[in-house]
């Protein structure tokens, strides 16, 4: 396909932090192998999406072509107007953002109580917060549903169908792992940078913005990248929680296949097109995943 | 709330002990805050009362309802104010669990299908995910680029991804139909994917393909801090390559591997993702995983009062199999927190 799939080169001796022995070629052959066929089976859903988006309609009807007959652009601009597409986007954008931010700001309140403060019931916090994690989804669709219909019947607030019910609900799928990362993260941060902090006369949460977040700002964008993921990704609590005007991506994408004709090669264009906003920023902060994965959860 | 002498006896004593360094040394405290003694204890509350609403509304005040409506006859005629269902007792349970009549023998169905599912996927996801990291420990050309690459499956959202699948799936225009019967001759006909038995093969190897990269980026993450000098005084007293990985690898991922793999089978075992989309609202028998079957089973039938009586059931398996895996993985290791 391209050059990346090519078996991978062996290391460089001097380079290898592993063992001053350079491995056996027995494990290089089978690294290779198996480096190979990973990447295959890796690639060719992602080659079907591109090159099926660039695709005339006749090649997606008919028999699977590697090769496209013909490219067109045609079906990037056909799919903003066979359905509502932009709608969905900036809805997805907005519910995904907001979702994000509140979760990112409110996971490092808590780390930061958890890691730095001994009080009664944090034993409980940390466990129960965790323990959300557990539960099917399913399980509190129903009665959120019910809820949020009820909270809106009695109070007037708009949860059910609309952004904020879903930022709402988005925000805390995301807030227990963000927690625990956090704390791990936050555990990291030597605890006397913040305490001379303080002795110099700042507050706490002087001290939890000057010192201990900046220090911490891998784990935070690990964990805001992971929050808008979950929230752009969200499919079973979109499909109850939305009416036509709010529907996000997760289920407006779905609106081409309910079509009488299935035009698959804007549905790919589509699907790329969503994709592209979370898979490039996370490969852009992928490094920063990694981290802070090392540094918090994996401890 | 509390004071310093009603908290655990370890920090009450670390309180004290850092107070008196304090006094002593004003430079190098490492002592409490200045302010005031109530609002010190306040804080950390403050500081937790976002999260601890928020799981409230939406986690565990629902938990409870969907207990409660689990004892309740609630179908469509109640669900304006589904405080005046009437109660049913035991009733939703008693359909749910009678094996014999159709709905109990659905879900009994539907509950192995997703067992063998998930062990299956989170075995496969394990082993391709550990063998890829451990394959790319050390260093060699592309090794960046390549580990950018495993991590698009992980980073794509569900749904584009798995529609890319529902394409490539498709009886007459898809590309695994072109490539087992047109191009390597594997079938007599081109198969159905989607439904039938093949759609569990289907589910199984999207489940893998979107699962593995996040075991791959844990254990990526867990193999750096393993320190380099164990591998290199391994090598020096004569251990191969496969003896390394066996004697220094694979112990030291054990803590990693304990939380990973219980985090992948709760995440598999609840997925609800992938087969809606693959599957649409209608899951075929052979892939009919339990969070879709109790989807159906509410929204499509309107019968809620059953579909949080499985649900409950569900929770307590899961807080079962937990409970157990947790005490047989910490058995001899001192496992401060989980």
């Amino acid at each position: 396909m391209s050059s990346t799939t090519r078996a991978p080169q062996p290391p460089l001796t001097s380079r290898t932090p592993r063992s001053p022995m350079a491995p056996p070629r027995s494990f290089l052959w089978s690294r290779g192998i198996f480096l190979t066929l990973l990447t295959v089976f890796v690639l060719v859903p992602v080659y079907v999406m591109i090159s099926s988006s660039l695709k005339p309609l006749a090649d997606v009807t008919g028999k699977f072509r590697w090769l496209p007959s013909g490219l067109t652009f045609r079906p990037y601009i056909d799919i903003w107007s066979t359905v509502p597409l932009a709608r969905y986007f900036v809805n997805s954008l907005i519910v995904a953002g907001a979702a994000t931010i509140c979760s990112v700001i409110i996971a490092v309140f808590s780390a930061y109580a958890v890691s730095r403060y001994n009080f009664r019931g944090k034993r409980v916090f940390t466990v129960t917060v965790l323990s959300t994690q557990m539960f099917p989804g399913i399980l509190f669709l129903l009665p959120l549903f019910l809820l949020y219909v009820n909270i809106g019947n009695a109070t007037g607030i708009a949860l059910f169908g609309s952004r904020g019910g879903l930022i709402l609900t988005y925000l805390t799928f995301s807030l227990p792992f963000s927690i625990w990362m956090l704390i791990g993260y936050f555990d990291s941060v030597p605890r006397d940078l913040d305490e001379a902090a303080l002795v110099d006369g700042c507050g706490p949460l002087g001290a939890l913005f000057r010192i201990v977040v900046p220090a911490a700002i891998p784990g935070i964008v690990a964990v805001a990248v992971y929050a808008f993921m979950t929230a752009w990704g969200e499919v079973l609590f979109a499909s109850v929680m939305t009416n036509d005007t709010t529907r996000t991506l997760a289920v407006g994408l779905q609106g081409y296949s309910t079509l009488n004709d299935v035009y698959w090669n804007q549905i790919m264009a589509a699907s790329l097109v969503v994709s592209v906003p979370v898979v490039a920023g996370f490969l852009l902060l992928q490094r920063y995943l990694v981290t802070g994965l090392t540094a918090g959860a994996v401890k | 709330m509390s004071t310093g002498t009603n908290m655990t006896t370890t920090t009450a004593s670390a309180d004290t002990g850092e107070r008196t360094v304090r006094k002593n040394s004003p430079g190098a405290a490492r002592g409490p805050r200045r302010t005031g003694r109530i609002r010190r204890i306040g804080l950390p509350y403050l500081l937790l009362l976002p999260a601890l609403l928020l799981e409230l509304l939406v986690h565990l005040v629902p938990m409870v309802i969907g207990i409660v409506m689990s004892f309740k006859e609630l179908t469509q005629f109640y669900i304006r104010d589904w405080g005046t269902a009437p109660w049913s007792g035991f009733d939703n349970y008693k359909v749910s669990l009678d094996f014999n009549a159709p709905v109990g023998d659905a879900l009994l169905h539907s509950f192995l299908v997703t067992v063998g599912f998930t062990l299956l996927s989170v075995g496969l996801c394990w082993l391709i995910g550990t063998a890829a990291a451990v394959f790319m420990q050390d260093t060699f050309r592309g090794r960046g680029l390549l580990r950018a690459l495993f991590l698009v499956p992980y980073a794509l959202p569900v749904y584009a991804a798995v529609i890319t699948w529902v394409f490539m799936f498709q009886h007459d225009n898809g590309l695994v139909n072109h490539v087992l019967h047109d191009q390597l001759h594997l079938t007599d006909k081109p198969s159905f994917w989607l439904i039938g038995d093949n759609s569990f093969v289907a589910l199984l190897v999207v489940s893998v393909w979107k699962g593995w990269p996040f075991a791959f980026l844990i254990v990526m993450a867990g193999l750096q801090n393993i320190p380099k000098e164990l591998y290199e005084a391994a090598a020096l007293d004569g251990a191969g390559m496969l003896q390394q990985i066996r004697r220094i690898t694979l112990p030291s991922l054990r803590p990693v591997n304990q939380v990973l793999i219980l985090v992948l089978f709760l995440w598999t075992f609840n997925d609800f993702n992938t087969p809606y989309v693959l599957f649409g609202k209608a899951a075929p028998e052979a892939a009919d995983l339990i969070s879709v079957h109790i989807y159906q089973a509410s929204f499509v039938t309107w019968n809620f009062g059953t579909g949080s009586a499985m649900s409950v059931l569900l929770l307590l398996f899961l807080l079962v199999v937990t409970g157990v895996y947790l005490l047989l993985t910490s058995r001899g290791r001192k496992t401060a927190d989980v």
